[in-house]
Order: structure tokens, then C-alpha cells, then sequence
């Protein structure tokens, strides 16, 4: 087994569960001893745009410090945008004088050496597991299930910080090939789904999610996947009534299911029948 | 007599050392109707904060509970205005967005851990408002269970929440929903109201006083 740090971030303990429930179980089976950080804190979500912004990386290198405590040289996100913060914070202490800006407001017992590498699920399987090595551990195949792979803002932009080409991105559809899924053309999938704009511009974020989830509709997808919770709120809360009415699913609930655990959606779509939260009516549309 | 210098909003007293701040406060001829309440470190009322000469940490205390130290600069924060929306405890489920939905400020934790240090009771404050962020009720209420609330973290906190108000809400939850029913309770109370122990209990109820009065002093206590 190799012991792997995981930040799980508030969504996966909230909202998110059925993400982390699927990617832990598939981990697991992959041989990683996944050790939650203890007494982790929010990653930091949103960072700030200001020149002055060393106060919002406090949060995030407190996690990496932990991290550190661990005796562990790098971290595991789920979550795109803690998988974007942590990252971020990480590179911003690579400078000497920041690092001791930071060690200093901190003011713990042991300060913050830096060089803790942040992985997100993603550029795990690419890079260390491996495309090839996921087929032999596939329990049931996605079967030529059509997916819509959403990646949205957080996991590509900044460049810096990005798990893959920004403009042409591979690695999710990589991922879902060797799932055993057909990835659709989707000409939206790196389109920003109007984020916290969702709490005081609604209509905003709704036009935005109509688009996106026409663009995955008229690929011919029966499943979109993201790995960003606030993505996923967006894209089943904020769609407007005309939207094509695709299930949205985490990456991890699609990776669980091919590994053998439960997923209901996945489960119903293989068969045709029309999935939980989908109006009965829609099925024809496909 | 052993004395120290303590400077009480920015005015210096003699004060004999091993005093409360409290006792020098009165010491020195205040005479304390705020910011003092049950001088046992319980209640909570007489947050205080002072520097030591040469020292930048500004430190947080109860008054009643921290002794006097030569050069102290000592002002007392008797009240902490803190904001607390209304809500009646049956109309809320203790799930993962009633304490944020409530208290929105709480999404504005930068996690500086500044609730922390200023803490009397030595509690993981700011574990507390990251527990209340993910929504984990229980672990808020647990991690609070001690909270005085003082206010001091409330009145260092960056980010402007109103920490014991959310733990307050956090416990009352954690007791209404989360909180297991204790059994043994139930059952005797059952028992109780279906007059099990009538006898003993008519007997109590019809005995003069006197007697009742010698029967408590002579029942058994356990050690």
C-alpha cells in the first residue's frame, strides 16, 4: 500500500460525499493507504485578485503544514478548486521571503519548510497509476456510456496550475476511455459555469449552464462528469427549463462505480431507464 | 510587601504581586458593576486584554483567572457586540448548511488562527468555525463545549464572526437532533409517571417537616 496525504475540502464532507465515497473506494483498490489530514481547514476557495493577497494563502499553508506534520511530501484534492488553492499556496511560499512572512504571521511551533506537492485525482491517475493500468482493475465496464467530460475553469486555468493543456485538455477523457466510456465532442467543456455568480447573478450562471449542457447534449452525451462541486451545483441547480436534462456526476462516482461500488445513475443509464432526477418524459429526446 | 506596576487603561497603580487583574483592579479603587460576574473563571464576563513592556502580542484572559504581572497594560472589554439573527430551534434541521445559511460570515474564515491564541479557555477555535463551515454539528458543538463565551475571539476575529452565537445555535442542535436519547431516563420517568414508586414518595410528601429535614440529613451520599 502506498500511504498517500488526502485534504478532503468542506464539499466532500457535505455535498460532495458520493464523490469522495467512490474515489476512496477505488484508491483503495488501486493500493493507496489514503490518510486524511488531521484537523484540516478550508482550503482557502476563492483567492484573492489583490497584488497584497498573503493573508488568503494563511489558510491553504496551514493545510500544507499539516501535511508536512504528516511526514508526507505531497497532498491529494478531490475537489478542483481546493485542488486550484492548495496548489497555488504551495507555489507562492516557493519564495524565501514569503515563506518567512507567512512562518512568521503562523507563528507555530514548527514553521513551514515548503515543498509539499499538491496532486489532484487527475494527474494521479495519469502520472502515477497510469491509463494503462486502469482497465485490469475495471469490475464493470462503462460500456460505451457516452460522458461529456466538464472540466471548467478550475482545474485548467491558471496556466500555472493547470492538470493539463488548458486549450486541449485529454486527461479526464483519457481517464473515462480506459473506464470503459466514450467521450463526446464537446465544444463547451473548458467554459466557465458562472461560479459564485450563482448566489447574486442566477440568471447569469443559468444562461451560461444551458449552453454548456447543450453543447454536451448535442455531442450525443448521456452522463456529464466534473470534479468541481460548485460545477455540479451549477450544472443541476442553475439549469434553466429548456436545458437538455443530462445527470451530473463527480468524477469519483463514476470511477467508484467501475470499480465496483454502487452508483444508481450509472446503473440506469447502462440499462436505458431513465435516471434518478431525470423527468420520466426526457428519455426520447436522446 | 511585594508589589508590581500594572498600567489600567494607560494609568499606572502599585499593586500587591500575586493579585488577580480583578482583585488589583479593585485594589486600585475600581469598583467593577460590568465586566465581572462569578469570579471563577465560568461565567465568562470579564474578558480583558493587556501587552507585557517589550512584547507585541496583545494577550487575552479572563480578569478573575490570570494573576497581575509587573508592566501589564490592561483594559477590559465588558461587552462584545456580536450579531445574532433570529431562528426558532424547531424549524431548523441540523444539517450541513443551517449554521452558514444563518451566519454567512463564517465563509469568510481566512483560517489565521488569530480566534485561537485569544482564547481563554484554550479551545481549537478556529477548528471549530472550519468544523461549522463544512457543516460537521456536531463536532462544532463538541469542540465548543467549554466556550465561556467571553467574546474575545469574536473581538480579534478578522473576518468578523460572531463565534459564540454560532456555537450556542451548534450545541442547541447537537442537543435536540444529534444527541442520542438516554434511555435509562425515559424508562424512569415512565416509571415514575406510572407510580412505581408511590409508596416512597407519598411517605416524603406526608412527612412534617422536621422529620423530612432529618431524613435528608442522614440519607446516603456517595463518596
Amino acid at each position: 500500500m502506498k500511504r498517500l496525504a488526502y485534504f478532503p475540502g468542506c464539499a466532500m464532507k457535505d455535498q460532495a460525499r458520493p464523490d469522495e465515497a467512490g474515489t476512496l473506494h477505488a484508491l483503495a483498490l488501486l493500493g493507496y493507504e489514503i490518510a486524511e489530514i488531521p484537523r484540516w481547514n478550508c482550503c482557502g476557495t476563492v483567492y484573492s485578485l489583490a497584488q497584497d493577497d498573503l493573508m488568503r494563502h494563511v489558510g491553504p499553508v496551514r493545510n500544507l503544514l499539516r501535511v508536512q506534520g504528516m511526514g508526507e511530501k505531497r497532498v491529494l484534492a478531490l475537489c478542483a478548486m481546493c485542488y486550484g488553492t492548495l496548489a497555488r499556496s504551495a507555489r507562492f511560499v516557493q519564495e524565501p521571503e514569503r515563506l518567512a512572512r507567512i512562518n512568521a504571521f503562523l507563528d507555530t511551533e514548527e514553521d513551514f519548510r515548503g515543498g509539499i506537492g499538491v496532486v489532484h485525482l487527475l494527474t494521479l491517475l495519469r502520472d502515477e497509476v497510469g491509463y494503462e493500468k486502469l482497465p485490469s482493475h475495471v469490475k464493470q465496464s462503462l460500456n460505451g456510456l457516452k460522458v461529456a467530460t466538464y472540466y471548467g475553469c478550475m482545474l485548467l486555468r491558471p496556466r500555472e496550475f493547470a492538470v493539463d493543456d488548458p486549450d486541449r485538455p485529454e486527461v479526464m477523457e483519457r481517464v473515462l476511455e480506459a473506464l470503459g466510456a466514450v467521450p463526446v465532442p464537446f465544444p463547451e467543456r473548458t467554459e466557465c459555469c458562472g461560479a459564485y455568480l450563482t448566489v447574486g447573478r442566477k440568471d447569469i450562471v443559468e444562461e451560461r449552464v444551458g449552453r454548456i449542457l447543450r453543447s454536451a447534449r448535442g455531442g450525443g452525451a448521456d452522463l456529464v462528469v466534473t470534479t468541481c462541486p460548485l460545477c455540479q451545483f451549477n450544472l443541476t441547480e442553475r439549469r434553466p427549463p429548456e436545458a437538455p436534462p443530462l445527470p451530473v456526476l463527480y468524477l469519483g462516482q463514476v470511477l467508484g462505480w467501475a470499480f465496483g461500488a454502487d452508483e444508481p445513475t450509472i446503473a440506469a443509464l447502462l440499462v436505458g431507464q431513465p435516471t434518478p432526477g431525470e423527468p420520466v418524459s426526457s428519455g426520447g429526446a436522446r | 510587601m511585594n508589589e508590581v506596576t500594572v498600567f489600567i487603561m494607560g494609568k499606572g497603580y502599585r499593586v500587591p504581586a500575586g493579585l488577580t487583574i480583578m482583585k488589583a483592579m479593585e485594589y486600585a479603587g475600581y469598583r467593577l458593576t460590568r465586566g465581572c460576574g462569578c469570579r471563577g473563571g465560568y461565567c465568562g464576563a470579564c474578558a480583558t486584554v493587556y501587552r507585557l513592556k517589550g512584547d507585541y502580542r496583545l494577550y487575552a484572559d479572563l480578569a478573575c483567572q490570570t494573576p497581575v504581572q509587573d508592566g501589564m497594560y490592561i483594559a477590559q472589554l465588558p461587552f462584545t457586540p456580536a450579531e445574532r439573527p433570529p431562528y426558532a430551534l424547531q424549524d431548523l434541521a441540523p444539517e450541513g448548511q443551517t449554521l452558514l445559511a444563518l451566519f454567512p460570515e463564517l465563509a469568510r474564515c481566512v483560517a489565521c488562527n488569530t480566534c485561537t491564541k485569544a482564547c481563554p479557555q484554550k479551545l481549537e477555535v478556529m477548528d471549530a468555525v472550519q468544523a461549522a463551515l463544512r457543516g460537521d454539528i456536531r463536532q462544532v458543538a463538541e469542540l465548543t463545549f467549554d466556550c465561556v463565551s467571553c467574546g474575545l475571539c469574536t473581538m480579534r476575529c478578522p473576518a468578523e464572526i460572531s463565534h459564540h452565537h454560532v456555537w450556542q445555535l451548534a450545541r442547541r442542535l447537537n442537543g435536540a437532533y444529534l444527541t442520542p436519547r438516554a434511555k435509562h431516563v425515559q424508562e424512569r420517568v415512565q416509571e415514575i409517571a406510572a407510580r412505581k414508586f408511590a409508596v416512597e414518595l407519598d411517605a416524603f410528601m406526608s412527612m412534617d417537616r422536621d422529620v423530612l429535614v432529618a431524613a435528608y440529613k442522614a440519607r446516603e451520599i456517595e463518596a
